[in-house]
């Protein structure tokens, strides 16, 4: 038992490379795609301290939205590559009026409000999504327009390792486009005005407004970067799979990683979405088979637990010292 | 209160860093039964990190903390607060959610015992205790005058009634060493002067210990029986009032060198 | 008018300890408690009592659970569903390996195994808080989850996967499986969550109450008037564990009848929440308030087309039921973020003062 526990899954690694670096692969890719939905949440608890459960379902939603959009142009003629770019640009749109309704409706009533009730009201924004979606684009699992955004498919087959080893290349996309995005959110913090007061707002809510900052202003800009940053996840896990709510689960699988980077940072979600990521298809590969498989479903949450344990403002977050 | 009368706590040799910043370096100090004792300095002096190192709130990597007698190299909250050492704070720390009556029944946490199962039927034995340390509650709310605001969540209350009904949750606790950490701060002279009134009856009458952190000058100097003044952690005088007020240390510390 | 207090002197402590100081109140409850036990009883239909009552109540002894740990502890959990799933199968297996012993001491007893697991759970509260306390009990949720559906002994390898309720009898009466009707079911778990929730309301109001809200309000000032914050969260991860067990027993035994894991996956647990904070963060009456607007709500809007004579399909109708679910959701957090129990407090101020408020 404790041989199949504590060796023989290393023994396997060693004596199958080829299949270890793709367990790794595969582990890296899914870890980029729940650090981009952390990323999300981390935008947004950062400026408003709001813990947002709705980011899960915005990924869906935006996703929903593209695709519908460009069901629609095709269906009045157009394709192809330009209608799905406009598509792109309406359904930015729509995650922008998302974010002004978000922010008018919900955000500003319940402004000084305990964190608790504000991750409730997410709840709501979460539900009100859901019907509004369903409701809109109906239930069925449609398929991403990843052709036409010029998105590859296929796979790069590699000979390494005294094996085959295989990447596609949509998840070599997505982990470059991410990395791309990841370095633009940086830059737009560190270097321009609104990133600049953002910063502020993250520190004091009532040392920024003292200074002027339009809290709310500044809170349609985090929601809206948030919903591009879901789109984006959208596009890319829609590529990998189709577009259904059934991916809001995967909203679930970001929350460990969110506290396992830490709540307040961006590059806490990238290290912690990896480190999720890829522990998890380890798990899954070498040891779940000793457990009857699944083990999936709460093996992140286990390594959070465990980590959390030892550090338990995770691995970025900021160092919790109780003064009175 | 006389000075000879025997110690209750000494603090030996306490050294406390967070990190790389020191809080406080290789204080020593004691605490005579009966007196109320002072503890001056300016901002940052490691005031309050005291009063947390003995009621065990902050663990000092240095030196000794006797008690009553028992020498340990750091207290735990608990050990403390069942030891009879009792505190307030300089921001207001009381339970928000709860009445003020509630608020000081939970000082009464320690006398309470019964378990799960009576609290379950609120009845018998639970009841009794609850009516037993509800009137010794009622003579704490007598003794303050908060008698109008026994019912109200005490987030609701005046800074100035919140500060006195922490007192009174402290005082429910029987203590026998009690720290209070700034009672004073952002009073007006009338608040002041009931709050001096109830230090001393408490000192007088119930024999209560009293270690105070206070930046009154009056206060401290009318109040106290002894003072000892920290600066950036360190101890640079103690004494009686008198003696405090003439070292030129004191004076260096509060109104700058160049004096 | 009718509702004041004046003129009842507490002539005693112990009147004013007590849990409902007004007589007024004390009517009102003795009121609602002839109509739930006397009129509903007698006067509901099959519908009332078994769709809406029955399962109203087993929700709201749950969220009285949850309420316990999140309201009054200010613990945040999302695993409550697992812990009900944890009492189901308790009672399950308990009551098909000793099927001569009743059923009804089985429900309660699986509340222990709920609450064990629940401690167990608990214990990483110590160190871990807010949100980030809330993903480690989603690992509770998860891992129990699993165990539901890959530990073919916990529903003795039933094929299906599921756990069968089998037919138990009190007193001679049907009280579990297809035989027992809505009526004695009704009235047993009745009799089951107004005693419970006596004693939980028993237990808030003296000093295990107070020691757990003052761990919620202030921790670090409860640690240092003598509170030891493990046994204090501990203890309350295990009596919310135990509620929450109960009514997961309750859940399959006098409700479904049978439950696959999924009747315990994490909707269940956002669902008690949802009942939590908006009938109100600790208060016992907040819970009922939460659990009848999440239970209920829906099926009124599920039914409200086809009484008006629309025609909705029933997809639609679904939908609509997620849209406005959440539009209320946000709607109730936005007019009274303290819950359905605030509103009812004012309520009662009000009341207090009319027809005369000045």
């Amino acid at each position: 038992m404790l041989y199949n526990i504590f060796i023989d899954p290393f023994v396997q690694m060693a004596q199958m490379p080829d299949l270890l670096v793709q367990t790794l692969w595969e582990g890296l890719v899914s870890g980029v795609l729940y650090a981009l939905i952390a990323l999300g949440f981390v935008l947004i608890f950062k400026a408003s301290g709001v813990f947002n459960f709705a980011q899960g379902i915005m990924v869906v939603f935006s996703a929903l939205t593209l695709v519908g959009f460009y069901e629609k142009f095709s269906a009045a003629g157009f394709s192809g590559h330009t209608a799905a770019f406009v598509a792109l640009v309406l359904t930015a749109g729509v995650m922008f009026v998302l974010a002004m309704l978000v922010e008018r409706v919900v955000l500003r009533p319940l402004v000084n409000q305990p964190d608790i009730i504000l991750f409730m009201a997410t709840f709501g924004i979460t539900y009100v999504l859901i019907g509004f979606g369903e409701m809109v684009f109906g239930g069925d699992p449609k398929q991403m327009i990843a052709s036409e955004l010029f998105l590859p498919s296929g796979s790069v087959d590699v000979e390494m390792l005294g094996g085959m080893v295989s990447f596609q290349k949509i998840d070599i996309a997505a982990a470059v486009i991410a990395s791309v995005m990841i370095a633009g959110l940086a830059l737009f913090f560190q270097k321009t005005r609104i990133g600049r007061a953002l910063r502020a707002v993250a520190d004091s809510h009532k040392a920024a407004l003292s200074v002027g900052i339009s809290l709310n202003q500044i809170w349609v800009v985090v929601w809206f970067a948030a919903g591009l940053v879901a789109l984006v996840t959208g596009i890319m896990w829609g590529a990998r799979s189709d577009v259904s709510f059934a991916l809001e689960i995967v909203a679930l699988k970001a929350l460990p990683v969110l506290v396992l980077g830490g709540l307040t940072s961006v590059p806490g979600a990238i290290v912690g979405g990896l480190i999720i990521g890829i522990g998890e298809k380890l798990g899954e590969f070498y040891w779940g088979p000793l457990l009857g498989g699944g083990i999936e479903s709460w093996f992140a949450y286990a390594i959070a637990l465990l980590f959390l344990l030892y550090r338990p403002q995770g691995l970025f977050g900021d160092k919790i010292i109780e003064r009175i | 209160m006389t000075a000879q009368s025997e110690t209750l706590l000494a603090v030996d040799g306490v050294s406390l860093s967070f990190g790389g910043v020191k809080a406080i370096t290789d204080v020593s100090f004691d605490i005579r039964k009966g007196e109320i004792r002072a503890i001056i300095g300016p901002n940052g002096a490691g005031k309050t990190s005291m009063l947390n190192v003995v009621n065990g709130f902050y663990h000092p990597q240095h030196g000794r903390i006797t008690y009553k007698g028992k020498t340990r190299p750091r207290m735990r909250p608990y050990q403390a607060a069942s030891q009879g050492i009792a505190r307030t704070f300089q921001n207001v720390a009381l339970f928000r959610g709860m009445t003020t009556l509630d608020n000081i029944m939970v000082g009464r946490t320690l006398k309470m015992h019964r378990g799960l199962f009576w609290q379950m039927l609120r009845y018998g034995p639970a009841m009794r205790e609850e009516i037993e340390n509800r009137r010794v509650v009622e003579d704490i709310i007598d003794f303050l005058q908060i008698e109008s605001i026994r019912k109200t969540p005490v987030g609701k209350l005046p800074y100035g009634l919140q500060k006195r009904v922490e007192l009174g949750r402290a005082l429910a606790m029987e203590p026998e060493l009690l720290l209070l950490d700034e009672p004073m701060a952002g009073m007006n002279i009338e608040e002041k002067e009931d709050m001096c009134r109830y230090i001393l009856d408490l000192n007088k009458y119930f024999g209560t210990t009293i270690a105070l952190i206070e930046h009154d000058m009056g206060v401290v100097m009318d109040l106290s029986d002894r003072v000892v003044v920290l600066e950036y952690g360190h101890k640079i005088a103690d004494g009686t009032p008198e003696v405090v007020k003439a070292d030129p240390k004191v004076i260096e510390a509060y109104l700058g060198v160049g004096h | 008018m009718f509702y004041r207090e004046t003129g009842q002197f507490k002539q005693s402590y112990a009147a004013d300890q007590a849990v409902f100081p007004i007589l007024q109140d004390r009517l009102g409850l003795a009121a609602i408690l002839v109509v739930a036990f006397v009129i509903v009883p007698l006067f509901g239909n099959e519908f009332l009592l078994a769709s809406v009552m029955v399962p109203f109540l087993i929700l709201s002894l749950g969220a009285i659970g949850l309420n316990i740990l999140v309201g009054y502890t200010g613990l945040l959990s999302l695993g409550s569903a697992a812990f009900m799933g944890v009492g189901a199968y308790a009672a399950y297996k308990l009551s098909t390996i000793f099927p001569g012993v009743n059923i009804l001491v089985w429900i309660l007893c699986s509340g222990f195994f709920a609450a064990g697991i629940g401690v167990l759970f608990g214990l990483p509260s110590l160190r871990i808080k807010g949100f980030y306390l809330a993903v480690a009990t989603l690992a509770a949720q998860f891992f129990l989850q699993w165990c539901f559906v890959r530990i073919s002994w916990l529903y003795n390898d039933n094929p299906s996967g599921a756990i069968e309720v089998p037919a138990r009898t009190l007193f001679g009466l049907a009280i579990t499986g297809p035989s027992a009707t809505p009526v004695t079911r009704y009235l047993v778990v009745l009799v089951i969550v107004v005693g419970m929730t006596l004693l939980a309301s028993n237990i808030v109001h003296g000093r295990i109450g107070r020691t757990w809200m003052a761990v919620r309000d202030m921790d670090i000032a409860a640690q240092l008037m003598g509170i030891r914050l493990l046994p204090a969260k501990l203890l309350a991860f295990a009596v919310s564990s135990f509620y929450c067990g109960v009514s997961g027993a309750l859940m399959v035994f006098l409700w479904l009848g049978a439950a696959e894991p999924s009747a315990f996956d994490i909707k269940l647990s956002f669902l008690l929440l949802f009942m939590v904070i908006i009938g109100g963060l600790g208060s016992m009456i907040g819970s009922f308030f939460g659990a009848a607007l999440i239970h209920i709500l829906p099926i009124v809007i599920r039914g409200l087309p086809e009484a008006l004579g629309l025609p909705i399909a029933a997809a639609t109708v679904e939908h609509l039921t997620y849209l406005i679910v959440g539009a209320l959701i946000i709607f109730f957090l936005i007019v009274e973020p303290h819950g359905l129990a605030r509103l009812w407090q004012i309520a009662k101020q009000k009341l207090r003062v009319w027809p005369f408020p000045y």
